[in-house]
């Protein structure tokens, strides 16, 4: 029996969404070869054990958070084409949280449940920028998710998922006008970093 | 033509479908019964078939990145278009040094740049080719995430299949297709699948 992770359960060692915002920790692009790999790799490695199951109900939680987000920009005034964003991504983040409960069922765990999240009203603006943060926070989440699973077959399943949220991120990213791929390395957030980017939006 | 929402979901189930017996086979592994331990105790063969596989990747990113350099030298774009050829371009040579560097660790010799052919005539022409490869790129590593052993091999493996992924979104966004032509779940591709795609753009 696997206990769900609750993510406001997680330790948070003082850091703040803005902090997470920094990228600090792919900010190893600039420099090549091995030693430039070693800081994201030992990050997704060094992290707290745990089943597979326990593993998939962390990003499971994240994918709660984007879905109820993306449904959140249905009630605001967004423009014709973030709206048609909004609900194709919305769409993908709900088939993720169905096929990751389904995983964890498999595993003989059971589904995080679906914490109550609030998003402040939005402009269209803030709406794509938030987009930008959570889809960022969710390719890095799963980066430091899969090496940490002990099945490789999860491991591939969980991938196939981490790549659509990297189409996202670039998606949204380009919806603002930026860069597609900041880096060219995404790099692994540890549950705590995670912890740390939902928790603002987690209904108290 | 993009896959229904089912079958995509059904894609993914499947990929999960072992893991019950992987349940398994891991408790076995902790009870110290595990017949592929055993056959490789030293792992020298799961060393040489990781060396492969990052050998594989590297393949395809000197495609890339030569790509990516004749089409700065095509002159056929210009502005923003061409800063993000740059950048790209320069991700596929970040993502070569590490890749050569890990070839190096695990005890390997790195592949040598291939002689590499491209059709150049235009704009158009030379994103649909960078579309087709990034695609291609992302399917190939999202393809070998259940083959990789070595756990830093796969960490790096993975940072760069995401980034592989933005790139194939962004060109697909140049080109006015779907970010995300495979539904809600990517699809993997196979050295099988890969290599005679690749192939196409090798002198």
């Amino acid at each position: 029996m696997t206990a769900p992770t609750r993510i406001d359960a997680v330790e948070i060692h003082g850091r703040t969404r803005a902090s997470f915002l920094v990228r600090g920790v792919i900010a190893v692009a600039a420099t090549s070869g091995a030693v430039a790999v070693a800081p994201w790799v030992s990050r997704a490695i060094a992290q707290a054990p745990g089943t597979d199951a326990d593993v998939l109900n962390f990003v499971l939680t994240l994918e709660y958070l984007e879905a109820d987000f993306y449904a959140h920009a249905a009630t605001l005034a967004l423009g014709t084409e973030a709206r048609a964003l909004a609900q194709e991504l919305g769409e993908h983040e709900e088939q993720h949280v169905e096929a990751l409960q389904a995983a964890v069922r498999r595993l003989g765990g059971r589904p995080a449940n679906r914490p109550e999240f609030v998003f402040p009203d939005r402009t269209e603006t803030s709406f794509v920028k938030l987009a930008v943060a959570l889809e960022d926070t969710g390719v890095s989440a799963y980066n430091g998710a899969i090496p940490r699973l002990a099945s490789r077959e999860i491991r591939a399943a969980a991938a196939t998922i981490a790549q659509i949220e990297a189409r996202h991120a670039a998606a949204v990213r380009l919806a603002r006008g930026g860069q597609p791929a900041p880096d060219a390395f995404d790099g692994a957030l540890d549950q705590s970093q995670v912890a740390a980017t939902i928790r603002p939006l987690l209904r108290r | 033509m993009p896959e229904s929402d089912a079958s995509s979901r059904k894609r993914f189930l499947s990929m999960m479908g072992a893991s019950g017996a992987a349940a398994l086979s891991i408790l076995a592994t902790a009870c110290g019964d595990d017949d592929e331990k055993q056959r490789a105790p030293a792992g020298t063969s799961a060393e040489a078939a990781d060396i492969a596989i990052v050998n594989y990747a590297l393949t395809l990113e000197f495609l890339e990145v030569e790509l990516y350099r004749a089409a700065v030298d095509s002159g056929s774009f210009k502005g923003k278009e061409l800063d993000l050829l740059k950048a790209i371009g320069e991700h596929e040579q970040q993502h070569i040094d590490a890749l050569t560097a890990a070839v190096g660790k695990l005890g390997g010799r790195p592949v040598q740049r291939p002689k590499t052919k491209f059709p150049l005539d235009g704009r158009k022409t030379i994103l649909k080719t960078a579309q087709r490869i990034e695609n291609l790129g992302a399917a190939a590593y999202l393809g070998q995430v259940a083959r990789i052993r070595d756990k830093d091999v796969l960490a790096a493996m993975i940072a760069i299949h995401s980034v592989e992924a933005r790139h194939a979104a962004a060109l697909n966004t140049l080109l006015g297709k779907d970010v995300t032509p495979n539904g809600a779940f990517a699809r993997p591709a196979s050295m099988r699948q890969v290599l005679p795609v690749a192939q196409l753009f090798i002198a």
